[in-house]
Protein backbone atom coordinates (compact mmCIF):
# COMPACT_ATOMS: atom_id res chain seq x y z
CA UNK A 1 0.00 0.00 0.00
CA UNK A 2 1.09 3.58 -0.69
CA UNK A 3 2.45 5.87 2.03
CA UNK A 4 -0.20 7.43 4.28
CA UNK A 5 -1.42 10.90 3.34
CA UNK A 6 -2.43 11.87 6.84
CA UNK A 7 -1.24 10.17 9.99
CA UNK A 8 -1.81 10.78 13.68
CA UNK A 9 0.39 9.32 16.38
CA UNK A 10 -0.69 8.93 20.00
CA UNK A 11 -3.03 11.93 19.92
CA UNK A 12 -4.47 13.06 23.25
CA UNK A 13 -6.86 15.95 23.91
CA UNK A 14 -7.79 17.09 27.39
CA UNK A 15 -10.27 19.82 28.34
CA UNK A 16 -9.39 20.51 31.97
CA UNK A 17 -9.99 17.18 33.68
CA UNK A 18 -12.04 15.71 30.83
CA UNK A 19 -10.19 13.40 28.46
CA UNK A 20 -11.74 13.80 25.01
CA UNK A 21 -9.18 11.75 23.10
CA UNK A 22 -6.54 9.38 24.35
CA UNK A 23 -3.74 7.56 22.55
CA UNK A 24 -5.30 7.68 19.09
CA UNK A 25 -2.90 6.37 16.46
CA UNK A 26 -3.96 5.77 12.89
CA UNK A 27 -3.21 6.69 9.29
CA UNK A 28 -5.30 7.60 6.26
CA UNK A 29 -4.29 6.50 2.79
CA UNK A 30 -5.03 8.33 -0.46
CA UNK A 31 -8.21 7.76 -2.38
CA UNK A 32 -10.25 6.04 0.30
CA UNK A 33 -13.37 6.82 2.26
CA UNK A 34 -12.93 6.34 5.99
CA UNK A 35 -15.85 6.77 8.36
CA UNK A 36 -15.45 7.53 12.02
CA UNK A 37 -18.30 6.33 14.19
CA UNK A 38 -19.03 6.10 17.88
CA UNK A 39 -21.70 7.09 20.39
CA UNK A 40 -22.24 10.77 21.22
CA UNK A 41 -19.27 12.17 23.11
CA UNK A 42 -16.92 9.49 21.78
CA UNK A 43 -14.50 12.13 20.46
CA UNK A 44 -15.34 12.09 16.74
CA UNK A 45 -15.69 15.85 16.36
CA UNK A 46 -12.66 16.39 18.58
CA UNK A 47 -10.61 14.19 16.28
CA UNK A 48 -11.87 16.21 13.29
CA UNK A 49 -10.96 19.44 15.05
CA UNK A 50 -7.44 18.10 15.60
CA UNK A 51 -7.13 16.95 11.98
CA UNK A 52 -8.20 20.37 10.69
CA UNK A 53 -6.19 22.49 13.12
CA UNK A 54 -9.17 23.92 15.00
CA UNK A 55 -7.74 22.30 18.13
CA UNK A 56 -4.12 21.79 19.04
CA UNK A 57 -3.82 18.36 20.67
CA UNK A 58 -2.52 18.18 24.24
CA UNK A 59 -0.11 15.44 23.12
CA UNK A 60 0.88 13.48 20.04
CA UNK A 61 1.73 14.43 16.45
CA UNK A 62 -0.10 14.85 13.15
CA UNK A 63 1.73 14.32 9.90
CA UNK A 64 0.49 15.31 6.47
CA UNK A 65 2.51 13.88 3.55
CA UNK A 66 5.26 13.13 6.04
CA UNK A 67 5.43 16.67 7.41
CA UNK A 68 4.72 17.41 11.05
CA UNK A 69 1.82 19.88 11.30
CA UNK A 70 2.86 21.09 14.75
CA UNK A 71 2.50 24.89 14.88
CA UNK A 72 0.45 25.02 11.67
CA UNK A 73 -2.49 27.33 12.28
CA UNK A 74 -6.08 26.50 11.38
CA UNK A 75 -6.27 28.86 8.40
CA UNK A 76 -3.13 27.29 6.89
CA UNK A 77 -4.59 23.77 6.78
CA UNK A 78 -6.68 24.46 3.69
CA UNK A 79 -3.59 25.77 1.88
CA UNK A 80 -1.77 22.52 2.74
CA UNK A 81 -4.63 20.51 1.24
CA UNK A 82 -6.96 19.65 4.13
CA UNK A 83 -10.48 21.10 3.97
CA UNK A 84 -13.53 20.44 6.11
CA UNK A 85 -17.23 20.97 6.71
CA UNK A 86 -18.89 21.37 10.09
CA UNK A 87 -21.57 19.44 11.94
CA UNK A 88 -23.63 22.61 12.36
CA UNK A 89 -23.98 24.33 9.00
CA UNK A 90 -21.22 26.88 8.64
CA UNK A 91 -21.66 29.19 5.65
CA UNK A 92 -21.70 32.95 4.99
CA UNK A 93 -25.44 33.52 5.59
CA UNK A 94 -25.94 36.98 4.04
CA UNK A 95 -23.85 36.43 0.93
CA UNK A 96 -25.27 34.91 -2.24
CA UNK A 97 -24.61 31.25 -2.97
CA UNK A 98 -22.13 32.24 -5.66
CA UNK A 99 -20.35 34.73 -3.40
CA UNK A 100 -20.06 32.08 -0.68
CA UNK A 101 -18.05 29.81 -2.95
CA UNK A 102 -16.23 32.61 -4.71
CA UNK A 103 -14.83 34.12 -1.53
CA UNK A 104 -13.66 30.65 -0.50
CA UNK A 105 -11.94 30.26 -3.88
CA UNK A 106 -10.36 33.67 -3.53
CA UNK A 107 -8.51 32.63 -0.37
CA UNK A 108 -5.97 30.71 -2.42
CA UNK A 109 -5.56 33.53 -4.93
CA UNK A 110 -5.67 36.89 -3.17
CA UNK A 111 -6.14 37.72 0.49
CA UNK A 112 -4.60 41.15 1.06
CA UNK A 113 -4.97 42.91 -2.28
CA UNK A 114 -6.78 46.14 -1.40
CA UNK A 115 -6.61 47.82 -4.78
CA UNK A 116 -7.53 45.64 -7.76
CA UNK A 117 -11.21 45.30 -8.58
CA UNK A 118 -12.17 41.78 -7.55
CA UNK A 119 -14.23 41.36 -10.73
CA UNK A 120 -10.94 41.11 -12.60
CA UNK A 121 -10.33 37.74 -10.98
CA UNK A 122 -12.87 36.20 -13.33
CA UNK A 123 -11.33 32.73 -13.10
CA UNK A 124 -12.74 32.65 -9.56
CA UNK A 125 -16.27 32.97 -10.96
CA UNK A 126 -15.60 30.05 -13.28
CA UNK A 127 -14.24 27.93 -10.44
CA UNK A 128 -17.12 28.90 -8.14
CA UNK A 129 -19.72 27.99 -10.75
CA UNK A 130 -17.99 24.68 -11.43
CA UNK A 131 -18.11 23.85 -7.72
CA UNK A 132 -21.79 24.77 -7.57
CA UNK A 133 -22.39 22.57 -10.59
CA UNK A 134 -20.73 19.63 -8.88
CA UNK A 135 -23.03 19.87 -5.86
CA UNK A 136 -26.13 20.68 -7.93
CA UNK A 137 -26.67 24.26 -6.79
CA UNK A 138 -26.20 26.17 -10.05
CA UNK A 139 -29.89 27.07 -10.19
CA UNK A 140 -29.61 28.73 -6.78
CA UNK A 141 -26.50 30.71 -7.74
CA UNK A 142 -27.84 34.20 -6.95
CA UNK A 143 -29.96 33.39 -3.92
CA UNK A 144 -28.95 34.56 -0.47
CA UNK A 145 -27.46 31.57 1.31
CA UNK A 146 -29.56 31.81 4.47
CA UNK A 147 -32.77 31.38 2.44
CA UNK A 148 -31.72 27.98 1.04
CA UNK A 149 -33.31 24.79 2.32
CA UNK A 150 -31.32 22.98 4.98
CA UNK A 151 -30.07 20.27 2.61
CA UNK A 152 -28.98 22.87 0.08
CA UNK A 153 -27.06 24.75 2.76
CA UNK A 154 -25.24 21.50 3.60
CA UNK A 155 -24.42 21.03 -0.09
CA UNK A 156 -23.23 24.64 -0.27
CA UNK A 157 -20.87 24.02 2.61
CA UNK A 158 -19.42 21.05 0.77
CA UNK A 159 -18.94 23.24 -2.31
CA UNK A 160 -17.09 25.76 -0.11
CA UNK A 161 -14.84 22.99 1.20
CA UNK A 162 -14.32 21.52 -2.28
CA UNK A 163 -13.29 24.77 -3.95
CA UNK A 164 -9.73 24.54 -2.65
CA UNK A 165 -9.43 21.17 -4.43
CA UNK A 166 -8.29 19.52 -1.18
CA UNK A 167 -6.44 16.22 -1.07
CA UNK A 168 -8.22 15.37 2.16
CA UNK A 169 -11.84 16.30 2.75
CA UNK A 170 -13.23 16.07 6.29
CA UNK A 171 -17.03 15.95 6.41
CA UNK A 172 -18.64 16.21 9.84
CA UNK A 173 -22.11 14.66 9.59
CA UNK A 174 -22.95 15.96 6.11
CA UNK A 175 -26.48 14.55 6.37
CA UNK A 176 -27.23 15.91 9.86
CA UNK A 177 -30.85 17.03 10.10
CA UNK A 178 -31.70 15.82 6.60
CA UNK A 179 -34.79 13.95 5.52
CA UNK A 180 -34.55 10.70 3.52
CA UNK A 181 -34.78 12.44 0.13
CA UNK A 182 -32.05 14.97 0.91
CA UNK A 183 -29.90 12.21 2.41
CA UNK A 184 -30.18 10.21 -0.78
CA UNK A 185 -28.97 13.17 -2.82
CA UNK A 186 -26.10 13.76 -0.42
CA UNK A 187 -25.03 10.12 -0.62
CA UNK A 188 -25.01 10.34 -4.42
CA UNK A 189 -22.88 13.48 -4.15
CA UNK A 190 -20.44 11.81 -1.75
CA UNK A 191 -20.13 8.81 -4.05
CA UNK A 192 -19.14 11.11 -6.90
CA UNK A 193 -16.62 12.93 -4.71
CA UNK A 194 -15.15 9.72 -3.37
CA UNK A 195 -14.00 8.73 -6.84
CA UNK A 196 -11.33 11.43 -6.83
CA UNK A 197 -10.22 12.14 -3.27
CA UNK A 198 -9.55 11.04 0.27
CA UNK A 199 -12.60 11.51 2.42
CA UNK A 200 -13.02 11.26 6.17
CA UNK A 201 -16.58 11.09 7.32
CA UNK A 202 -18.25 11.39 10.70
CA UNK A 203 -21.76 9.98 10.49
CA UNK A 204 -24.52 8.41 12.51
CA UNK A 205 -26.52 6.85 9.68
CA UNK A 206 -25.19 3.28 9.69
CA UNK A 207 -26.73 2.13 6.45
CA UNK A 208 -25.15 5.02 4.61
CA UNK A 209 -21.74 4.47 6.22
CA UNK A 210 -21.68 0.76 5.44
CA UNK A 211 -22.42 1.49 1.80
CA UNK A 212 -19.97 4.35 1.34
CA UNK A 213 -16.93 3.47 3.40
CA UNK A 214 -13.81 1.52 2.52
CA UNK A 215 -12.87 1.50 6.17
CA UNK A 216 -14.47 2.32 9.51
CA UNK A 217 -12.91 3.55 12.74
CA UNK A 218 -14.83 3.21 15.98
CA UNK A 219 -14.23 5.63 18.85
CA UNK A 220 -15.51 5.09 22.37
CA UNK A 221 -14.74 7.37 25.34
CA UNK A 222 -11.93 8.98 23.36
CA UNK A 223 -10.20 5.71 22.48
CA UNK A 224 -9.98 3.91 19.18
CA UNK A 225 -11.61 0.54 19.84
CA UNK A 226 -11.90 -0.87 16.32
CA UNK A 227 -10.53 -0.29 12.84
CA UNK A 228 -11.45 -2.32 9.80
CA UNK A 229 -13.65 -2.88 6.76
CA UNK A 230 -17.40 -2.37 7.15
CA UNK A 231 -17.81 -6.16 7.27
CA UNK A 232 -15.23 -6.51 10.08
CA UNK A 233 -16.82 -3.73 12.07
CA UNK A 234 -20.29 -5.23 11.80
CA UNK A 235 -19.08 -8.49 13.29
CA UNK A 236 -16.66 -7.05 15.86
CA UNK A 237 -17.95 -8.14 19.28
CA UNK A 238 -16.51 -5.14 21.10
CA UNK A 239 -18.21 -2.73 18.69
CA UNK A 240 -21.49 -4.58 18.97
CA UNK A 241 -21.27 -4.36 22.73
CA UNK A 242 -20.47 -0.61 23.08
CA UNK A 243 -22.18 0.80 20.09
CA UNK A 244 -24.50 -1.16 17.90
CA UNK A 245 -26.10 -3.17 20.66
CA UNK A 246 -26.87 -0.21 22.88
CA UNK A 247 -28.20 2.04 20.22
CA UNK A 248 -30.72 0.11 18.21
CA UNK A 249 -31.77 3.34 16.57
CA UNK A 250 -28.47 3.68 14.80
CA UNK A 251 -28.09 0.08 13.67
CA UNK B 1 -44.68 27.68 -7.63
CA UNK B 2 -46.02 30.56 -9.63
CA UNK B 3 -47.58 29.73 -12.95
CA UNK B 4 -45.51 30.72 -15.99
CA UNK B 5 -48.17 33.19 -17.15
CA UNK B 6 -48.06 34.97 -13.83
CA UNK B 7 -44.31 34.77 -13.52
CA UNK B 8 -43.56 36.08 -17.00
CA UNK B 9 -43.99 39.84 -16.47
CA UNK B 10 -42.12 39.71 -13.16
CA UNK B 11 -38.51 39.95 -14.39
CA UNK B 12 -39.00 43.16 -16.39
CA UNK B 13 -40.73 44.95 -13.54
CA UNK B 14 -38.01 43.83 -11.16
CA UNK B 15 -35.16 44.45 -13.49
CA UNK B 16 -35.61 48.15 -14.09
CA UNK B 17 -35.15 49.42 -10.52
CA UNK B 18 -32.48 46.76 -9.95
CA UNK B 19 -30.58 48.28 -12.85
CA UNK B 20 -30.92 51.70 -11.24
CA UNK B 21 -29.54 50.38 -7.99
CA UNK B 22 -26.62 48.68 -9.68
CA UNK B 23 -25.93 51.92 -11.59
CA UNK B 24 -25.89 53.81 -8.29
CA UNK B 25 -23.49 51.21 -6.89
CA UNK B 26 -21.21 51.19 -9.91
CA UNK B 27 -20.95 54.96 -10.10
CA UNK B 28 -21.04 55.56 -6.37
CA UNK B 29 -17.83 57.59 -6.33
CA UNK B 30 -18.66 60.04 -9.19
CA UNK B 31 -22.21 60.40 -7.82
CA UNK B 32 -20.87 61.10 -4.34
CA UNK B 33 -18.52 63.74 -5.73
CA UNK B 34 -21.37 65.46 -7.57
CA UNK B 35 -23.31 65.51 -4.31
CA UNK B 36 -20.29 66.97 -2.51
CA UNK B 37 -19.91 69.70 -5.14
CA UNK B 38 -23.52 70.81 -4.58
CA UNK B 39 -23.45 70.47 -0.80
CA UNK B 40 -22.24 73.97 0.27
CA UNK B 41 -25.01 75.61 -1.78
CA UNK B 42 -27.71 73.50 -0.13
CA UNK B 43 -26.67 73.96 3.50
CA UNK B 44 -27.22 77.04 5.71
CA UNK B 45 -23.50 77.73 6.06
CA UNK B 46 -20.20 76.86 4.39
CA UNK B 47 -18.68 76.05 7.78
CA UNK B 48 -21.36 73.42 8.31
CA UNK B 49 -20.62 72.01 4.85
CA UNK B 50 -16.93 71.62 5.73
CA UNK B 51 -17.92 69.92 8.97
CA UNK B 52 -20.05 67.49 6.99
CA UNK B 53 -17.05 66.75 4.76
CA UNK B 54 -14.85 66.06 7.78
CA UNK B 55 -17.28 63.80 9.59
CA UNK B 56 -18.49 62.23 6.36
CA UNK B 57 -14.93 61.04 5.67
CA UNK B 58 -14.54 59.92 9.29
CA UNK B 59 -17.80 57.95 9.24
CA UNK B 60 -17.09 56.31 5.86
CA UNK B 61 -13.62 55.34 7.10
CA UNK B 62 -15.06 54.05 10.36
CA UNK B 63 -17.62 51.97 8.49
CA UNK B 64 -14.88 50.03 6.72
CA UNK B 65 -14.24 48.47 10.13
CA UNK B 66 -17.74 48.58 11.60
CA UNK B 67 -20.13 47.87 8.73
CA UNK B 68 -17.88 45.80 6.49
CA UNK B 69 -15.58 43.94 8.91
CA UNK B 70 -18.16 43.72 11.70
CA UNK B 71 -15.99 45.18 14.47
CA UNK B 72 -17.52 47.77 16.80
CA UNK B 73 -14.72 50.15 17.80
CA UNK B 74 -15.39 52.79 20.44
CA UNK B 75 -12.01 54.39 20.01
CA UNK B 76 -11.90 55.94 16.56
CA UNK B 77 -11.79 59.48 17.95
CA UNK B 78 -8.16 58.68 18.81
CA UNK B 79 -7.25 58.47 15.11
CA UNK B 80 -9.27 61.54 14.12
CA UNK B 81 -7.65 63.46 16.99
CA UNK B 82 -4.18 62.11 16.24
CA UNK B 83 -4.45 63.25 12.63
CA UNK B 84 -5.60 66.69 13.75
CA UNK B 85 -2.99 67.14 16.49
CA UNK B 86 -0.07 65.93 14.37
CA UNK B 87 -1.05 68.26 11.52
CA UNK B 88 -1.49 71.19 13.90
CA UNK B 89 1.78 70.58 15.74
CA UNK B 90 3.68 70.09 12.47
CA UNK B 91 2.43 73.41 11.09
CA UNK B 92 2.45 75.47 14.29
CA UNK B 93 5.60 74.23 15.99
CA UNK B 94 7.77 72.99 13.15
CA UNK B 95 6.70 75.24 10.29
CA UNK B 96 6.02 72.26 8.02
CA UNK B 97 4.14 73.18 4.82
CA UNK B 98 0.42 72.35 5.01
CA UNK B 99 0.45 69.50 2.49
CA UNK B 100 3.36 67.77 4.25
CA UNK B 101 1.56 68.28 7.57
CA UNK B 102 -1.51 66.52 6.11
CA UNK B 103 0.66 63.58 5.04
CA UNK B 104 2.29 63.44 8.48
CA UNK B 105 -1.13 63.53 10.17
CA UNK B 106 -2.50 60.73 8.00
CA UNK B 107 0.62 58.61 8.42
CA UNK B 108 0.84 59.24 12.18
CA UNK B 109 -2.85 58.47 12.70
CA UNK B 110 -2.46 55.30 10.64
CA UNK B 111 0.51 54.22 12.76
CA UNK B 112 -1.50 54.78 15.94
CA UNK B 113 -4.35 52.73 14.41
CA UNK B 114 -1.89 49.93 13.65
CA UNK B 115 -0.68 49.94 17.26
CA UNK B 116 -4.15 50.06 18.84
CA UNK B 117 -5.42 47.56 16.27
CA UNK B 118 -2.59 45.13 17.03
CA UNK B 119 -3.62 45.12 20.69
CA UNK B 120 -7.41 45.19 20.27
CA UNK B 121 -7.99 42.77 17.37
CA UNK B 122 -6.74 39.93 19.58
CA UNK B 123 -9.99 40.21 21.49
CA UNK B 124 -13.59 39.71 20.33
CA UNK B 125 -17.05 41.13 20.79
CA UNK B 126 -17.61 43.41 23.74
CA UNK B 127 -13.98 43.00 24.84
CA UNK B 128 -12.79 44.40 21.55
CA UNK B 129 -15.03 47.45 21.99
CA UNK B 130 -13.81 47.96 25.56
CA UNK B 131 -10.12 47.64 24.64
CA UNK B 132 -10.48 50.22 21.85
CA UNK B 133 -12.33 52.53 24.26
CA UNK B 134 -9.67 52.18 26.95
CA UNK B 135 -6.73 52.66 24.60
CA UNK B 136 -8.37 55.71 23.02
CA UNK B 137 -8.92 57.22 26.48
CA UNK B 138 -5.23 56.61 27.10
CA UNK B 139 -4.48 58.75 24.06
CA UNK B 140 -6.86 61.40 25.43
CA UNK B 141 -5.00 61.55 28.74
CA UNK B 142 -1.62 61.66 27.03
CA UNK B 143 -2.82 64.70 25.04
CA UNK B 144 -4.16 66.26 28.25
CA UNK B 145 -0.87 65.79 30.11
CA UNK B 146 1.51 66.72 27.28
CA UNK B 147 0.21 70.28 27.36
CA UNK B 148 3.45 71.87 26.17
CA UNK B 149 2.87 70.08 22.86
CA UNK B 150 -0.89 69.89 22.68
CA UNK B 151 -2.10 72.89 24.70
CA UNK B 152 -3.71 70.48 27.17
CA UNK B 153 -7.23 71.37 28.17
CA UNK B 154 -7.25 74.52 26.06
CA UNK B 155 -6.70 72.59 22.88
CA UNK B 156 -4.15 73.24 20.18
CA UNK B 157 -4.01 76.70 18.56
CA UNK B 158 -1.67 78.84 16.58
CA UNK B 159 -1.37 77.10 13.24
CA UNK B 160 -3.74 79.05 11.03
CA UNK B 161 -3.27 78.36 7.35
CA UNK B 162 -4.14 81.60 5.53
CA UNK B 163 -2.99 80.89 2.09
CA UNK B 164 -2.12 77.80 0.19
CA UNK B 165 -0.30 77.47 -3.05
CA UNK B 166 -1.94 75.25 -5.62
CA UNK B 167 -0.14 74.72 -8.92
CA UNK B 168 1.46 78.17 -8.75
CA UNK B 169 -1.72 80.00 -7.71
CA UNK B 170 -2.10 81.45 -4.23
CA UNK B 171 -5.50 80.45 -2.88
CA UNK B 172 -7.00 82.38 0.01
CA UNK B 173 -7.76 79.57 2.44
CA UNK B 174 -9.77 81.83 4.75
CA UNK B 175 -12.43 82.14 2.06
CA UNK B 176 -15.05 79.51 2.99
CA UNK B 177 -15.79 78.46 -0.59
CA UNK B 178 -12.12 77.98 -1.44
CA UNK B 179 -11.59 76.10 1.78
CA UNK B 180 -14.56 73.86 1.04
CA UNK B 181 -13.44 72.87 -2.42
CA UNK B 182 -9.84 72.25 -1.39
CA UNK B 183 -10.93 70.01 1.47
CA UNK B 184 -13.55 68.40 -0.79
CA UNK B 185 -10.70 67.15 -2.96
CA UNK B 186 -9.37 65.24 0.05
CA UNK B 187 -12.83 63.91 0.84
CA UNK B 188 -13.31 62.77 -2.76
CA UNK B 189 -9.93 61.04 -2.63
CA UNK B 190 -10.91 59.28 0.60
CA UNK B 191 -14.24 58.11 -0.84
CA UNK B 192 -12.51 56.81 -3.94
CA UNK B 193 -9.93 54.91 -1.87
CA UNK B 194 -12.57 53.35 0.41
CA UNK B 195 -14.66 52.38 -2.61
CA UNK B 196 -11.67 50.65 -4.21
CA UNK B 197 -10.90 48.81 -0.97
CA UNK B 198 -14.50 47.59 -0.75
CA UNK B 199 -14.38 46.38 -4.36
CA UNK B 200 -11.06 44.60 -3.91
CA UNK B 201 -10.44 40.96 -2.97
CA UNK B 202 -9.61 42.25 0.51
CA UNK B 203 -13.09 43.80 0.60
CA UNK B 204 -14.54 40.32 0.02
CA UNK B 205 -12.31 38.88 2.74
CA UNK B 206 -13.48 41.34 5.42
CA UNK B 207 -17.11 40.71 4.52
CA UNK B 208 -16.49 36.98 4.88
CA UNK B 209 -15.02 37.60 8.33
CA UNK B 210 -18.01 39.74 9.30
CA UNK B 211 -20.37 37.01 8.10
CA UNK B 212 -18.66 34.05 9.74
CA UNK B 213 -15.25 34.31 11.30
CA UNK B 214 -14.73 30.58 11.78
CA UNK B 215 -15.73 29.76 8.21
CA UNK B 216 -13.44 32.50 6.86
CA UNK B 217 -10.57 31.01 8.81
CA UNK B 218 -11.38 27.49 7.60
CA UNK B 219 -11.41 28.84 4.04
CA UNK B 220 -7.82 29.96 4.54
CA UNK B 221 -8.05 33.60 5.60
CA UNK B 222 -5.78 34.74 8.42
CA UNK B 223 -8.49 36.40 10.46
CA UNK B 224 -6.22 38.30 12.89
CA UNK B 225 -4.07 39.79 10.16
CA UNK B 226 -7.04 40.72 7.97
CA UNK B 227 -8.76 42.46 10.90
CA UNK B 228 -5.58 44.35 11.73
CA UNK B 229 -5.22 45.58 8.15
CA UNK B 230 -8.87 46.66 8.11
CA UNK B 231 -8.44 48.45 11.44
CA UNK B 232 -5.33 50.26 10.20
CA UNK B 233 -6.92 51.35 6.91
CA UNK B 234 -10.05 52.50 8.73
CA UNK B 235 -8.00 54.49 11.25
CA UNK B 236 -5.93 56.04 8.48
CA UNK B 237 -9.02 57.34 6.68
CA UNK B 238 -10.29 58.74 10.00
CA UNK B 239 -6.92 60.43 10.51
CA UNK B 240 -7.36 62.13 7.13
CA UNK B 241 -10.70 63.43 8.39
CA UNK B 242 -8.85 64.73 11.46
CA UNK B 243 -6.25 66.61 9.42
CA UNK B 244 -9.04 68.18 7.36
CA UNK B 245 -10.73 69.33 10.55
CA UNK B 246 -7.47 70.85 11.82
CA UNK B 247 -7.02 72.82 8.58
CA UNK B 248 -10.65 73.89 8.70
CA UNK B 249 -10.85 75.09 12.31
CA UNK B 250 -7.20 76.12 12.81
CA UNK B 251 -7.84 74.64 16.22
CA UNK B 252 -7.88 71.16 17.74
CA UNK B 253 -10.15 70.87 20.79
CA UNK B 254 -9.10 68.30 23.39
CA UNK B 255 -12.66 66.97 23.23
CA UNK B 256 -11.98 65.69 19.73
CA UNK B 257 -10.13 62.81 21.43
CA UNK B 258 -12.79 62.10 24.02
CA UNK B 259 -14.90 58.95 23.86
CA UNK B 260 -17.96 61.17 23.28
CA UNK B 261 -16.45 61.88 19.88
CA UNK B 262 -16.04 58.13 19.25
CA UNK B 263 -19.66 57.60 20.22
CA UNK B 264 -20.75 60.34 17.83
CA UNK B 265 -18.96 58.56 14.96
CA UNK B 266 -20.84 55.34 15.78
CA UNK B 267 -24.15 57.27 15.93
CA UNK B 268 -23.58 58.96 12.58
CA UNK B 269 -22.73 55.63 10.96
CA UNK B 270 -25.81 53.88 12.35
CA UNK B 271 -28.08 56.82 11.52
CA UNK B 272 -27.03 56.81 7.87
CA UNK B 273 -26.76 53.04 7.59
CA UNK B 274 -23.77 50.79 8.15
CA UNK B 275 -24.68 48.40 5.34
CA UNK B 276 -23.94 50.80 2.51
CA UNK B 277 -20.96 52.71 1.17
CA UNK B 278 -22.45 56.20 1.27
CA UNK B 279 -24.77 55.66 4.27
CA UNK B 280 -22.32 56.88 6.93
CA UNK B 281 -21.74 60.07 4.94
CA UNK B 282 -25.48 60.70 4.85
CA UNK B 283 -25.56 59.96 8.59
CA UNK B 284 -22.88 62.57 9.25
CA UNK B 285 -24.79 65.08 7.12
CA UNK B 286 -28.12 64.52 8.85
CA UNK B 287 -26.56 64.46 12.32
CA UNK B 288 -24.69 67.74 11.83
CA UNK B 289 -27.63 69.48 10.16
CA UNK B 290 -29.88 68.40 13.04
CA UNK B 291 -27.32 69.71 15.50
CA UNK B 292 -27.10 72.98 13.59
CA UNK B 293 -30.86 73.49 13.36
CA UNK B 294 -31.97 72.21 16.77
CA UNK B 295 -29.23 74.00 18.69
CA UNK B 296 -30.77 77.28 17.48
CA UNK B 297 -34.01 76.34 19.21
CA UNK B 298 -32.74 74.81 22.39
CA UNK B 299 -29.51 74.09 24.20
CA UNK B 300 -30.90 70.60 24.81
CA UNK B 301 -30.68 69.68 21.13
CA UNK B 302 -29.09 66.35 22.06
CA UNK B 303 -32.45 65.16 23.43
CA UNK B 304 -34.03 65.58 20.00
CA UNK B 305 -31.10 64.12 18.06
CA UNK B 306 -30.86 61.24 20.55
CA UNK B 307 -34.58 60.45 20.25
CA UNK B 308 -34.41 60.43 16.47
CA UNK B 309 -31.36 58.17 16.67
CA UNK B 310 -33.18 55.72 18.95
CA UNK B 311 -36.20 55.68 16.62
CA UNK B 312 -33.95 54.84 13.70
CA UNK B 313 -32.15 52.05 15.51
CA UNK B 314 -35.49 50.56 16.60
CA UNK B 315 -37.55 50.95 13.45
CA UNK B 316 -35.17 51.50 10.54
CA UNK B 317 -32.06 49.52 11.43
CA UNK B 318 -30.69 49.95 7.92
CA UNK B 319 -30.42 53.69 8.54
CA UNK B 320 -31.52 56.55 6.32
CA UNK B 321 -29.51 55.68 3.23
CA UNK B 322 -29.82 51.90 3.66
CA UNK B 323 -33.61 52.22 3.90
CA UNK B 324 -33.67 54.52 0.89
CA UNK B 325 -31.65 52.02 -1.16
CA UNK B 326 -33.83 49.12 -0.03
CA UNK B 327 -37.24 50.79 -0.46
CA UNK B 328 -36.88 53.29 -3.28
CA UNK B 329 -34.28 51.61 -5.47
CA UNK B 330 -35.26 48.05 -4.76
Amino acid sequence: MSAPLLAVDDIGVRFGGFVALQGVTTAFHPGRVTSIIGPNGAGKSTLFNVLSGVLTPSSGTIRFKGQDLKGTRHHEFVHRGIARSYQITNIFPDLSVHENVRVAAQASRSRYNIWTNRKRFSELDVRADAALESVGLVAKRDEIAKFLAHGQQRALEIAIALISDPEVLLLDEPTAGMGPEETKEMVALLERLAAARTILLVEHKMKMILGLSDRILVLHHGRLIADGSPRDIQTDPEVRRVYLGQNDGYA
Amino acid sequence: MTSPAFAAPMPSSVRKPARLKSLVTTYRVPLSIIALCLLPWLLPSKALAVNVLVYGVVAVGYNLLFGYTGLLSFGHAAFVGAGAYITGIAIGQFGVPWYAAVLLGVFGGGLLAFAIGALSTRTRGIYFSMVTLALAQLVYYVALQASSWTGGENGLRGFTVNKINLLGYDVNFLDPVNKYYVLMTFAALALWIVSRILNSPFGAAIEAIRENERRASTCGYNVERTKLLSFTLSGTICALGGTMSALHLAFVPLDSLHYHASGMIVMMTLLGGASSFFGPFVGALVFLVMEDVFSLWTSHWQIIVGSIFVLFVLFLPKGIWGTFLARVMR
